[in-house]
């Protein structure tokens, strides 16, 4: 029992789960405060993903340098993403990210990209700049039921410390005029322009910040595992709105614990099911139903909240009377 | 009556002694259906002019033309001297020409004085990086906000200020869209339609709000169909119909035109026509 809670505590401070939150943080920016239907956050989490192990395998660049292509990337994705839709309604923006993704996706996956891209089997090994940066010494640390390596520990400082000031510029950046602006744009754009804002120029800037986001999200997301082509499916980006979701789309914290409760309910059910087919209890599924079952109960369980609690768990009740 | 508006008599499209706006054969197809075809019109500065019209007479589309948030098929127009042709709306809004919507922009979410705040020009912590850093605009905000509480105030919203602009009436969020466009510090205030939906009782201090803005010297161009208030408070009165403009002039002379009369109620109807009437005909 203690390794079952043990896991689902240990999922909280995952880097993945820093991931997902950082990514969710992104599109705080652009649902939450900007009202852009980004649909396609996988596709600025794959630029950085690929962007930097390729700028490492292929290009032979240092940590940093890989760093920056993947961001300078992310910016460029923006741009093409952005000029052609944020002139029109939202819903074209939804429509061109998600399809972006998919793209990118297919792009990087075929077997003729494999020399750059790794193919289908994606890319290894890029992270050994960032080993050789961890200052802890070698060891093992154990505390309760976990045992974690100076890498466990290392990866899971820089992915969280990231998370907290990306939430942090986020939060200011919401308090300040600039946020009002996106706020007003959120609420109708036609407002904000006779006003004398360029509502173009905003929707663009949110859409590279928030994108940024996602591109940092995917280094932190591969840096301690390898590239994946089919992690970047439309799957990723819908767990990431599920986490915006469940915490509240347009606050801050939302997204990181929103991302914690994601990851460790999906680990805590998983081993319950586990633990409960193993010993008898659950007689109905067996043990290779299990990732599949989790999923369902989470999607139960997200319906619940969504049907009881939809300003999400930091959202504020009093948006939805007025929205309703 | 003699007047010190228009230059010589006053027939559609006549010049103005001084005037402040300035279109010519602005001209808005939609499909085949001409939706705006003016052939020229002036607006006098410092004044308040009303654009009247029956509803579909293009009032609202030339608006729109005007301040940049549709674009012509062909025509020119000037505000202040300066050609406003495939300006952008934030453009003309920064120039001074500011507007305000017929079904009402309210920025829900966003708290009454967020609404205001949002108003005004040149607060470097609207740009992305300057954001970042509050000593860079704390001053500025602390000056928009005295501002924004006077104009509060002024309109009595100011008990509203920290609630959210979703929770007001419709006629406080008229009148919040109003003081929001003031923020701008315009020279040119266009209010489409700023009585719809608001209640008697608000309606006298809304026209007092709009006699306030011509005495500080803005000038005021409105689109309405109350005729009360158009003969109350409008210098001067433009009728547009069909997309065209079909007479002008001071209120009182306006009304009894024949052209108005016909666009409001038929060429055939030639019984005799108080303004009420008018209102109720349209």
């Amino acid at each position: 029992m203690d390794i079952i809670f043990g896991n689902a505590v240990d999922w909280l401070f995952q880097p993945i789960t820093a991931a997902y939150a950082l990514a969710a943080i992104g599109i705080a920016l652009h649902f939450g405060f900007t009202g852009l239907l980004n649909f396609g956050q996988a596709v600025f989490m794959a630029v950085g993903a690929y962007g930097f192990s390729i700028s490492v395998k292929v290009l032979h660049f240092g940590f940093w340098p890989s760093v920056l292509v993947a961001l300078i990337a992310s910016v460029i994705m923006a741009f093409i993403l952005g000029i052609p839709t944020l002139r029109l309604r939202s819903d074209y923006l939804a429509i061109v990210t998600i399809a972006a993704a998919e793209v990118f996706r297919f792009i990087v996956s075929t077997t003729s990209a494999q020399p750059i891209t790794g193919g289908p089997q994606g890319l290894n090994e890029y992270s050994n700049e960032f080993w050789a940066m961890n200052p802890i010494p070698a060891g093992h640390y154990k505390f309760w039921v976990w045992d974690y390596t100076q890498d466990d520990i290392f990866a899971r400082a820089v992915s969280w410390g990231l998370v907290i000031g990306f939430a942090i510029l986020l939060a200011i950046l919401v308090r300040s005029p600039w946020g009002r602006v996106i706020k007003g744009i959120r609420e109708d754009e036609d407002a904000v322009r006779s006003l004398g804002k360029n509502v173009y120029s905003y929707k663009m800037q949110s859409l590279v910040v928030g994108g940024l986001m996602g591109t940092v999200a995917g280094i932190i997301f591969v840096l301690p595992t390898s590239v994946q082509p089919g992690n970047y499916g439309t799957t990723l980006t819908f767990f990431i709105w599920t986490i915006l979701l469940l915490g509240g789309a347009s606050t801050v914290l939302g997204s990181i614990v929103g991302a914690m409760i994601f990851w460790s309910l999906l680990s805590l059910t998983s081993d319950l099911l586990s633990a409960g087919v193993d010993n008898g209890v659950i007689t109905f599924i067996s043990q290779n139903q299990i990732g599949d079952i989790r999923f369902m109960l989470v999607g139960i369980g997200l319906m619940l909240l969504v049907i009881f609690r939809p300003q999400g768990i930091f959202g504020n009740k009093k948006e939805l009377y007025f929205n309703a | 009556m003699p007047n010190d508006i228009a230059k010589g008599p006053a027939t559609p499209g006549c010049e103005k002694v001084d005037p402040i706006l300035v279109a010519n054969n602005v001209r808005r197809q939609f499909g085949g259906n001409v939706a705006v075809d003016v052939e020229h019109v002036e607006i006098p500065r410092g004044k308040i002019t009303a654009l009247i019209g029956p509803n579909g007479a293009g009032k609202t589309t030339f608006f729109n033309l005007l301040t940049g948030f549709d674009q012509p098929n062909s025509g020119e127009w000037s505000f202040d001297g300066k050609n406003l042709a495939g300006v952008a709306a934030y453009k003309v809004s920064r120039m001074g020409m500011v507007r305000t919507f017929q079904l009402t922009k309210s920025l829900n979410m966003l708290t009454v004085m967020e609404n205001m705040r949002l108003g005004a020009q040149k607060q470097p912590g609207e740009s992305l990086l300057r954001a970042l850093f509050k000593p860079l605009w704390r001053k500025n905000e602390d000056t928009i906000t005295i501002t924004a509480s006077e104009l509060l105030s002024r309109f009595k919203l100011d008990a509203k200020a920290d609630d959210f602009a979703a929770s007001l009436s419709g006629g406080q969020r008229k009148l919040l869209e109003m003081a929001r466009a003031l923020m701008t510090k315009p020279k040119l205030v266009m209010l489409d339609e700023p009585m719809a939906g608001v209640n008697p009782a608000l309606t006298q201090s809304l026209l007092e709000h709009i006699k306030g803005l011509k005495a500080e010297g803005m000038t005021v161009l409105f689109v309405e169909h109350d005729m009360h208030m158009v003969r109350n408070i409008s210098d001067w009165v433009i009728v547009m119909a069909e997309g065209k403009i079909v007479a002008e002039g001071p209120p009182n002379e306006v009304m009894k035109n024949p052209a108005v009369i016909d666009a409001y109620l038929g060429a055939h109807h030639d019984s005799d026509l108080g303004a009420d009437k008018i209102a109720k005909g349209n």
